[in-house]
């Protein structure tokens, strides 16, 4: 008998410390997510003639939806320079948030099947999830592209802000998945919630309206409303990717300094979900 | 840090505490909270697992086994690391993989060959070494021309040939499995053990929950006996096996609502069984093929020329059946407390492919012949066989069938 540790046969005795949220072995963490969220993306594709297409449909008829209501109807786009390009991005970036978490809020139990037979990190789960979502960004992204063209929008340098934004983006997503995903567990009224708390922030964020709307009628309001992570990146984007003549989020807020706020709420959520997730995760198993 | 053990240790397990909360009713939506905000604290702990300690070596083949609620899945999901422990420790050596389901994450909408790498990876290997194995696993399962088939195509059967084939080439060092292989066919079954087998032999360690006893005694090296969250045995096989045996028919004695059994206790029927022609314990016999019931009573008072019999049921027609100890003698001789005693009988089943019982039975000697114990339809037996056009019992005959010509009252008309 002596210190399991000094064993020389390349296997030492280690602690099995149960299901946790990212516990172990990052390669593996890696390796699971990403093939989670490729089998994912790939069941959504198997069975439909058009298949990407499908994916592509909603943002587009969304698009055409609101692009004749209020720009035809309510007239929110009158004298807009490029607004058909500004709503479209709005949207694509938009739905990336609220299918990933709308998807999210229920992903921990739909996998209950893994959850309760399987060892791995929990966070697994609402992470590949998020990433399947990307990979639809990203081609959506392309379809906005084209948009661009027809609207005859120029290629900037500024355009190099996309990956940060979309970074951004990521991570704020990724916070509120965690966050709901876990918090569903024990509540099942949260999906509701966050269906009508989903759509309010869709208006609440400058998709459909450009922010100087807002900002006409109270600077203080579109602030505010500045204050919104979504919004801020949005916004930002619109600067950055399609006319500068667009106030930049940092000009809608009033001043860089107060960035500090969107972004403050940004790493907040994120962190607040990471800490949640990694709190409730050993447990998860056992609620279900 | 890492408790004092042997080289060989693979599975260390110290002082493992594990409980659950049961709340009397599961507040599941944030609405029953927000009307009943104090009834949070109403719950039940219900203690699953109680201060284990127990070290499994390597290439051990282990079994764990207990009553329903022993609480052996708990163990199982605590050393597989998806349920956490409260107190304790558990450590292992090696890679691990978990069978508490066979075919974890498989898909129906994907192909065979997508769902084996989708599971090995799941299961502990990277995508490469998942990619690599995948023709050992296909081939394994002898399923090739089936690869590109989509899962929710597949026969149940297939389905758990290629679960198991994957499972198989993980090839991880310690293999968790919990009675996943209590499904498929007779065959299936048989290769899985063979592979188990196989798999000990190249010093992989398996934890192995079941309910069968014969596997315990055959296959594995050490077993432990877990009731109520406590280990109650561990060690020799054979030993946990019968303790497991006594430990269920002890708590069908405790049970009042134990319908079937009466009789004035004096003596107890212990033990009851079928076997097959070789004397394996089985509850699946085959018509036509040598079988034998056995019974073991053990006397709680003494008896004087005491009468064990065994009696068959169907399930449409009773006393197919029935023999006794009379047959061997009048006079069984008299017997003290603790004393026990097996009545058996040998004979081919002449009986159609069906359901029936055995219900042992012992009762005193002389006189009115009460019973001292008796057990309604204790032993289940499946009889296989390919002639289902028999009556309930087939006995040995000769059939002849000829025309006979036309009858003179027709030819009349």
């Amino acid at each position: 008998m002596r210190r399991a540790a000094a064993v020389p046969d390349g296997h030492g005795l280690v602690e099995m410390t149960g299901p946790s949220a990212t516990s172990g072995d990052w390669r593996r963490f890696y390796h699971l997510t990403r093939t989670l969220a490729v089998t994912d993306f790939k069941v959504r594709f198997y069975d439909s003639a058009l298949g990407y297409l499908w994916t592509l449909m909603k943002p587009l008829l969304f698009f055409g939806v609101l692009y004749v209501v209020f720009s035809l109807i309510v007239r929110v786009g009158e004298g807009v320079e490029h607004y058909p390009a500004m709503l479209i991005s709005g949207i694509v970036l938009f739905f990336f948030f609220s299918e990933s978490t709308s998807k999210g809020v229920t992903s921990v139990v739909d996998s209950e099947n893994l959850v309760r037979k399987i060892h791995f990190p929990r966070m697994v789960i609402p992470l590949s999830g998020v990433l399947t979502n990307t990979f639809f960004l990203l081609l959506n992204l392309v379809a906005v592209l084209i948009f661009f063209a027809i609207d005859r929008v120029q290629v900037r340098l500024t355009w190099l802000e996309l990956p940060v934004l979309l970074a951004l983006l990521f991570l704020f997503t990724i916070g509120v998945t965690m966050v709901l995903s876990v918090l569903y567990v024990p509540a099942r009224d949260i999906k509701p919630i966050w269906e009508v708390a989903s759509q309010a922030l869709f208006y609440l964020t400058p998709v459909l309206y450009p922010i100087s709307l807002v900002a006409e009628r109270s600077e203080g309001l579109a602030q505010l409303a500045m204050c919104n992570p979504i919004a801020a990146i949005i916004q930002q984007s619109r600067h950055a990717m399609i006319d500068p003549a667009q106030p930049s989020a940092a000009a809608a807020i009033g001043g860089a300094p107060r960035l500090l706020v969107p972004l403050g709420i940004l790493a907040g959520t994120f962190a607040f979900g990471l800490w949640l997730f990694n709190r409730m995760a050993p447990r998860i198993a056992e609620e279900l | 840090m890492a408790p004092v053990v042997s080289d060989s240790a693979t599975v260390v397990v110290e002082n493992v505490s594990k409980a659950f909360r049961l709340p009397h009713q599961r507040v599941h939506t944030l609405k029953e909270r927000a009307l009943h905000p104090f009834q949070k604290g109403r719950h039940e702990d219900l203690q699953a697992l109680k201060d284990l300690t127990f070290t499994v070596e390597k290439g051990e083949f282990f079994g764990i086994v207990g009553r329903n609620g022993s609480g052996k899945s708990t163990l199982l999901k605590c050393v597989a690391g998806i349920y956490a422990t409260d107190v304790g420790h558990i450590f292992l050596r090696g890679r691990m993989a978990t069978f508490i389901e066979l075919g974890v994450g498989f898909n129906p909408d994907l192909t065979a060959r997508d769902n084996v790498i989708i599971n090995a990876i799941m299961l502990g290997l990277t995508p490469a070494e998942a990619r690599h194995r995948y023709d050992a696993v296909i081939d394994f399962s002898e399923l090739r021309e089936f690869e590109d088939l989509k899962l929710k195509n597949y026969s149940s059967g297939m389905y758990v040939r290629l679960a198991f084939a994957t499972m198989i080439q993980v090839d991880a060092d310690i293999l968790v499995i919990d009675e996943v292989l209590a499904v498929g066919d007779a065959s299936f079954q048989a290769k899985c053990h063979e592979t188990l087998a196989d798999i000990r032999s190249r010093g992989r360690t398996i934890l192995f929950v079941t309910h069968d006893m014969s596997t315990v005694e055959n296959a594995c090296d050490r077993a432990m006996l877990l009731e109520r969250g406590e280990m109650v045995e561990i060690g020799d096989p054979e030993r946990v096996a019968r303790l497991y045996d006594q430990l269920n028919f002890g708590h069908l004695e405790a049970k009042q609502e134990d319908k079937g059994r009466h009789g004035d206790g004096s003596a107890l029927i212990v033990d009851a069984w079928a076997a097959d022609e070789l004397g394996e314990r089985t509850s699946t016999i085959e018509r036509n093929r040598e079988c034998s019931i056995h019974a073991v009573v053990e006397f709680q008072e003494r008896a004087v020329d005491p009468v064990v019999g065994l009696t068959v049921n169907g399930q449409h027609v009773r006393f197919l059946f029935k023999t006794s100890s009379l047959r061997v003698t009048e006079s069984s001789g008299s017997y003290e407390p603790g004393e026990r005693v097996e009545l058996s009988a040998r004979f081919r089943v002449p009986f159609a492919p069906g359901r029936y019982d055995v219900t042992p039975w012992v009762s005193h000697g002389r006189g009115d012949r009460q019973l001292m114990d008796h057990r309604e339809a204790l032993v289940p037996v499946t009889v296989i066989g390919d002639r289902y056009d028999a009556g309930v019992v087939e006995i040995e005959h000769e059939t002849e069938f000829e025309h006979l010509g036309t009858s003179v009252a027709k030819m009349a008309k």
